[in-house]
């Protein structure tokens, strides 16, 4: 069982997505467990075949418990870390490469076992029920909901999601000594190359401004290590990796923070499409394990709801958030004039444990640069 | 196509894209942003889909005539009466 964020202790296996005997790859997604977070999509880390299930349908169990076991071609491989002495040891020893995204993934099924098993025993059609599991998959719930008017699966419990953010919040706010800084530049340049960029392609191939912003922010980071990674409150480790958690917004309530692996490696257009492709399934509900356990640090845009600016809260362990405002014409003076310019404020709240305020403040000036250049992003 | 028929594919990708939204009962003029709660990462995904299914390129400049249902709607038939962007 994977532990899916700091304040997670236990999840509950809902069903298997595959069964004993299937050949699996690192990366596909293998089992759904619920959490407070929602339903969450547990994906493999080893390559081999299926072995055994250990965990039955259904049943809630510790974070570090194994769930299954998988062959590969010399020996047999835990899929999940041994049983740890407490389940905090295990939250840390599980290695983050474990729950690393990997390609896009090859499901080979078309519906769980679970699912088959249930279209049996009501005598439903397969054929004539729409999958809302990995790639399209046929889950469980998708069967037991066909023939009934009721509207695609979400997977999201808001009042347990509420519960998971007063936790998390209220642990950072707790543990964590915010400092917040700030910082306004203009935009003109970002703004005339989305608009040119676009002008030229088709809409599934344009991006939106807030792409260019994960873009910038992720290659500032490489720049600025002690904004990436983790604290366990005795120590900051820094991460090889940048994978920048993206705050979306669940209508009707509730927020996520899931990575984009490897973001500044991610060209603009991969990048659009891994925020698109992300955006959706959050909001249906569908999260990968890997997307909520990997953040190194996030990014919140609140732009589109005319906040100026805004005091984010770092998301433990992670030890940095950066916020984007709306972006408004202000009278700008350039040299001695002043001219009407599109003007962005960029925030930071940091953890004073981790990095102190200067060198936020070269973090918050290195985005805004990056930003004056688009075409080099 | 009607206007009607339009306005019920307008609606229909609304619901793929934000199935917790009701946009059947919206008026014509109402923001979809404001009504519904979408965001720029929505409307993009509902310009995308309407595009794809009706097989015409729908130009970044013209989006923001599809923020209500009203205005979509009138758009796509402009659209289909003359292809050119």
């Amino acid at each position: 069982m994977p532990s899916l964020g700091a304040d997670m202790e236990a999840g509950t296996l809902i069903e298997w997505l595959k069964k004993p005997g299937d050949e699996v790859h690192r990366g596909d997604i293998i089992a759904v467990v619920e959490t407070e977070k929602g339903a969450i999509e547990v994906e493999i880390f080893e390559s081999g075949t299926l072995d055994n299930l250990l965990i039955e349908e259904g049943s809630k169990v510790p974070v570090g418990t194994p769930l299954a076991t998988i062959m590969g071609d010399e020996k047999s491989i835990a899929a999940a870390p041994k049983p740890p002495p407490t389940a905090s040891v295990a939250t840390r020893e599980l290695p983050q490469s474990a729950l690393r995204a990997a390609a896009p993934m090859t499901m080979g099924l078309r519906a769980s076992p679970a699912a088959r098993r249930l279209a049996q025993e009501r005598g439903v059609d397969l054929d004539q029920v729409r999958g809302s599991g990995p790639e399209g998959a046929i889950i469980r719930g998708d069967v037991a909901g066909a023939g009934s008017a009721s509207r695609p699966r979400t997977g999201i419990d808001l009042s347990q999601m509420r519960r998971a953010i007063a936790a998390a919040m209220a642990r950072s706010k707790r543990e964590i000594p915010h400092y917040y800084l700030g910082h306004s530049f203009e935009v003109s340049a970002a703004q005339s190359f989305v608009e040119e960029y676009n002008s030229e392609r088709m809409p599934a191939d344009r991006i939106l401004f807030v792409a260019l912003l994960i873009r910038a922010t992720a290659l500032a980071l490489r720049e600025f290590p002690e904004f990436n990674g983790f604290h366990d409150g005795q120590s900051f480790q820094p991460s090889e990796g940048i994978h920048l958690g993206v705050a979306i917004a669940i209508r009707g309530g509730g927020l996520a923070a899931p990575a984009i692996h490897d973001t500044d490696g991610l060209a603009l257009p991969d990048l659009m499409a891994k925020l698109r492709d992300l955006v959706i399934r959050v909001r249906r509900g569908s999260f990968r394990s890997s997307e909520l356990a990997d953040p190194t640090a996030s990014i919140s845009s609140l732009g589109e709801r005319g906040v100026d600016a805004l005091l984010p809260v770092i998301y433990p362990p992670q030890v940095a958030i950066i916020g984007f405002g709306t972006i408004r014409p202000r009278p700008w003076v350039i040299d001695d004039r002043i001219e009407p310019l599109p003007v962005l404020t960029a925030t930071l709240g940091a953890d004073h444990r981790a990095s102190d305020g200067h060198r936020g403040a070269l973090l918050l000036a290195r985005i805004a640069e990056l930003l004056q250049d688009p075409k080099s992003l | 196509m009607t206007q009607n028929e339009l306005r019920a594919i307008i609606v229909e990708e609304i619901g793929n894209i934000a199935p917790e939204t009701d946009a059947v009962t919206l008026g014509d003029d109402e923001d979809l942003r404001e009504a519904l709660d979408l965001d720029s990462m929505d409307i993009f995904n509902i310009v995308v889909a309407l595009s794809q299914r009706l097989g015409f390129n729908i130009p970044d400049a013209d989006v923001a005539q599809m923020i209500t249902l009203g205005g979509g709607t009138a758009y796509l038939a402009r659209r289909l009466s003359d292809p050119a962007p």
